[in-house]
């Protein structure tokens, strides 16, 4: 493997007294699609939450070990979170736009990371809705709210915001969990093609999309992390058992 | 990411600018702890030089409260202690039931159109100042409990005690309310299954789950008619003695504050023997608010 | 027959319940007709406009109207700021601990000390030791301080209402948390932190104890022009009531006057409550859409 961008070293999570990450080492390659899968509650949110400390904002967490992002440890504490976000963007499980217009979603990031230029603002909007394959759907509705936009749209609407402030790694908490086939599919062809610029952890309980979009997929169980590799060789050929139940729909 | 070593300017203001706004609400926060223990601390500045010289046996046992008597001073809080405790105690007797009962029939029978009727009912309810209440303790209630039981005015205790009842429902309906709806309807089921009728599960079933709830609720209620001024001033007849019975005239704790602190001279001993008043009935709703804290805490804890 | 029994005891409990409600309304009902019945007839423009006259047998309640109106004001500037700032801590930035957990059991307790400890504190503080005397600043700042934990309370409901959605998303853009807060909790929070301000300032109009001894005056026709009023004595709406229905030496001649007053003042605070629900249900509807 090589040009890891992002890696961790034993990596423990603890909510409390609850041990919900067990000494996790794995690594994301760039321009490559990292697929996370497991059981509900084995972890795999909860790891890439850790990612881009997110996690910080819940109370009573604690965390042991390292997460390696360009050469530094993240949980460092002379770390600025505010900027590690802007470099590692989040797409969450239920989309959330907020309740502002479909331009003032997208822009928001570029407007509190201070830029103020109407004319960049409007380019990087167009760049990053057209990135996100929502451009020709909206480009007539800008100024419209984005709580009217669909399901789908109101997600991949939530990807152009991240996009927007030009992140390197994009983390997607099982970003078509709640969408129709139609509409998953156009998220996964986007998360192909997004492949090409950025670097993709996605977190995903759906066997089939893991096995389509991903390069590498990890299996986590309990906490731990049961198997990690080629999503080829994970699906075809698992070295484990656990993980051949898993991915067969023995269990899960 | 930032280096270690140097970690940029902006970031360093960035985090700075952070950290000052964050201080700026903390101390914000505190202002709450702040005006409560200035509160106590003021009471207890300004009353104990009383407490001090005339000692604590002059307020806690002797019977009479009279100040500017020529003769001998009395600062015997007995009386009006006495009082509070009876107007509110009355006033419970009334609204405890009353409020429970129609906590319980909002939270359980009342069809959703109803409960929009009643609902802002009781918040308007809430809203009437206490001066009107106290307005008609004097219009309507005292001629009607003269003409009840034939007493001369009905400017007394069951007066201030019917009026406290109405300031307090509110607190406690909304609050049992709460209580009984929180009861999860599991509970409720599990009693209907078994064969029983709604009455019996609301009686048997969910009332004694949400009791602490509603015991909180007659804490606050109680709190609030201990503390209450203006009605009972208005409509108890206010005379400084020890009370006989519910037909008596009786003055409480606040109402002797509200009537006399204007005309003490500041800094005398009568003055500050108001403050000592003050600060007894500040403990006394503080200790019923954290009774009432203590059981909502626990209600909150057995329902989840 | 026993199945008889138990149906009818239910139809008598439920009976008794219904009750006990019809009783809270009409106890309501009757409030509102006995002051509307006996009031409506002294409400006129000389009523609402004029001062009282000839030691206040005859005129009007203008200067209680105002003087409710600018001690309002200054509870509302003294009472909203902290409180909107102390439910930001307590909401969004305050972690679990002990401080956390004594600043609730203060404001708890605030909640439940006496409006005439208020009255008794404002005026040693604010009226003797702060030297602020006898007026509307003293008032203010007292009820300022009554108020403060139901602005707390109203204020940190209003920002429990913002799904915790909008924070994460704004935080995983590289937000920091006071920007978030700032462009996308508050602009969402304000309007009911508008509707608890307004319950809490109708409730303040209606006390009495705690301007009692900090500036309200029996009679106080003049009404300076703004700043000087500030350090003046005023009269007041609750307390014109009280003085009228308790004070007065022609007190049954006073009688429809004290109606009016208290159909003036229970009209203002209906009034304020019903634009404070308006505010409410207009905000619910917008959000039911997220």
């Amino acid at each position: 493997m090589d040009e890891l961008i992002l890696y961790t070293e034993h990596f423990n999570f603890y909510y409390g007294n609850f041990h919900a990450l067990k000494n996790i080492s794995m690594g994301m390659e760039a321009h490559k699609v990292t697929a996370l899968i497991g059981p509900s509650g084995c972890g795999k949110s909860t790891f890439l939450r850790s990612l881009n400390r997110m996690n910080d904002i819940i109370p009573g967490t604690r965390v042991e070990g390292k997460v390696i992002f360009d050469g530094n440890d993240i949980y460092e504490k002379n770390v600025d979170v505010v900027d590690l976000r802007r470099k590692i963007g989040m797409v969450f499980q239920k989309s959330n736009p907020f309740p502002k217009s479909i331009f003032d979603n997208v822009a928001y990031g570029l407007y509190i990371n201070g830029e103020r230029n109407k004319s960049i603002i409007a380019d990087r909007v167009e760049e990053s809705l057209t990135g996100a394959a929502l451009w020709d759907e909206v480009k007539d509705r800008l100024d419209k709210s984005a709580l009217d936009l669909s399901g789908g749209q109101q997600q991949r609407l939530c990807i152009a915001r991240a996009l927007a402030i030009k992140p390197e790694i994009i983390l997607m908490d099982e970003p078509a969990s709640a969408l129709d086939p139609i509409a998953t599919q156009k998220i996964e062809e986007l998360i192909f093609e997004l492949k090409n610029e950025y670097t993709i952890v996605i977190v995903t309980h759906n066997m089939q999309q893991a096995a389509r979009v991903s390069d590498f997929t990890a299996f986590f169980y309990l906490g731990e992390l049961i198997e990690f590799g080629d999503t080829e060789r994970i699906f075809t050929n698992p070295k484990l058992k656990k993980t051949e139940d898993y991915v067969t729909g023995r269990f899960g | 990411m930032q280096n270690r070593k140097h970690k940029n300017k902006a970031v360093i203001l960035r985090q700075l600018r952070e950290n000052i706004i964050e201080r700026f609400f903390q101390v914000n926060g505190l202002f709450a702890v702040i005006v409560l223990v200035g509160i106590f601390s003021l009471l207890l500045i300004e009353g104990l030089p009383a407490l001090q010289s005339l000692g604590l046996k002059e307020f806690f046992l002797n019977r009479i409260w009279d100040p500017t008597s020529f003769e001998r001073e009395s600062y015997g809080l007995l009386s009006m202690i006495v009082s509070t405790l009876m107007v509110t105690l009355g006033a419970m007797v009334i609204a405890v039931p009353l409020g429970i009962l129609c906590a319980a029939y909002i939270a359980d029978i009342a069809k959703p159109r109803v409960r929009e009727i009643i609902k802002p009912v009781i918040e308007i309810l809430a809203g009437i100042p206490s001066v009107v209440i106290g307005f008609m303790g004097i219009i309507v209630v005292g001629p009607m409990l003269a003409k009840i039981f034939g007493t001369s005015n009905g400017l007394n205790a069951m007066n201030g005690s019917i009026l406290l009842a109405v300031m307090s429902l509110p607190t406690i309906i909304s609050i049992s309310e709460d209580a009984i709806l929180a009861v999860p309807q599991e509970f409720k089921n599990a009693s209907l299954a078994l064969g029983a009728t709604r009455w019996q599960t609301l009686v048997r079933v969910t009332i004694p789950a949400a009791m602490s709830g509603i015991i909180a609720s007659v804490m606050l209620g109680m709190g609030r008619a201990i503390g209450e001024t203006m009605t009972v001033l208005m409509a108890t007849g206010n005379a400084p003695a020890m009370p006989g019975g519910f037909f008596d005239s009786v003055r409480t704790m606040t109402a002797t504050i509200a009537i006399e602190l204007g005309e003490t001279v500041q800094g005398g001993i009568h003055y500050k023997s108001l403050f000592v008043i003050g600060f007894v009935l500040f403990l006394m709703t503080f200790v019923v608010n954290l009774v009432s804290d203590v059981v909502l805490q626990k209600y909150q804890k057995v329902s989840r | 027959m026993k199945r008889k029994w138990r149906d009818m005891e239910q139809a008598l409990g439920f009976t008794v319940l219904r009750l006990s409600a019809v009783i809270i309304i009409v106890i309501l009902a009757f409030i509102l007709y006995d002051v509307f019945s006996k009031g409506a007839g002294v409400i006129n423009w000389e009523f609402l406009s004029d001062k009282p006259r000839k030691g206040m047998t005859e005129g009007g309640i203008w200067p209680a109207i105002v003087g409710t109106f600018w001690v309002s004001l200054v509870t509302v500037i003294v009472s909203v700021p902290i409180g909107m700032f102390t439910a930001i801590y307590l909401n969004e930035y305050a972690k679990q601990g002990r401080l956390i957990r004594i600043i609730r059991l203060a404001i708890r307790n605030l909640s439940g000390v006496p409006s005439i400890v208020y009255g008794l504190f404002g005026f040693a503080l604010f009226t003797l030791m702060l030297n602020l005397g006898l007026s509307v600043i003293s008032s203010g700042l007292t009820l300022g301080l009554l108020t403060l934990p139901w602005t707390i309370t109203a204020s940190e409901e209003a920002l429990k209402t913002v799904p915790r959605s909008y924070r994460e998303g704004a935080l995983a853009l590289g937000a920091t948390k006071w920007q978030t807060i700032r462009t996308n909790v508050l602009p969402y929070a304000v309007p009911g932190m508008l509707t608890g301000t307004i319950l809490g300032l109708a409730r303040a109009a209606g006390e009495t104890a705690p301007i009692l001894f900090t500036g309200v005056a029996f009679f106080w026709p003049v009404l300076p022009k703004f700043p000087q009023m500030l350090s003046q004595q005023f009269m007041a709406l609750p307390y014109h009531l009280f003085i009228m229905s308790t004070q007065h030496h022609e007190i049954v001649k006073v009688r429809p006057l004290a109606y009016g007053t208290a159909l003036v003042l229970i009209f203002l605070i209906v009034l304020m409550n019903s634009v404070a629900v308006v505010i409410r249900y207009r905000f619910r509807k917008k959000y039911k859409r997220v």
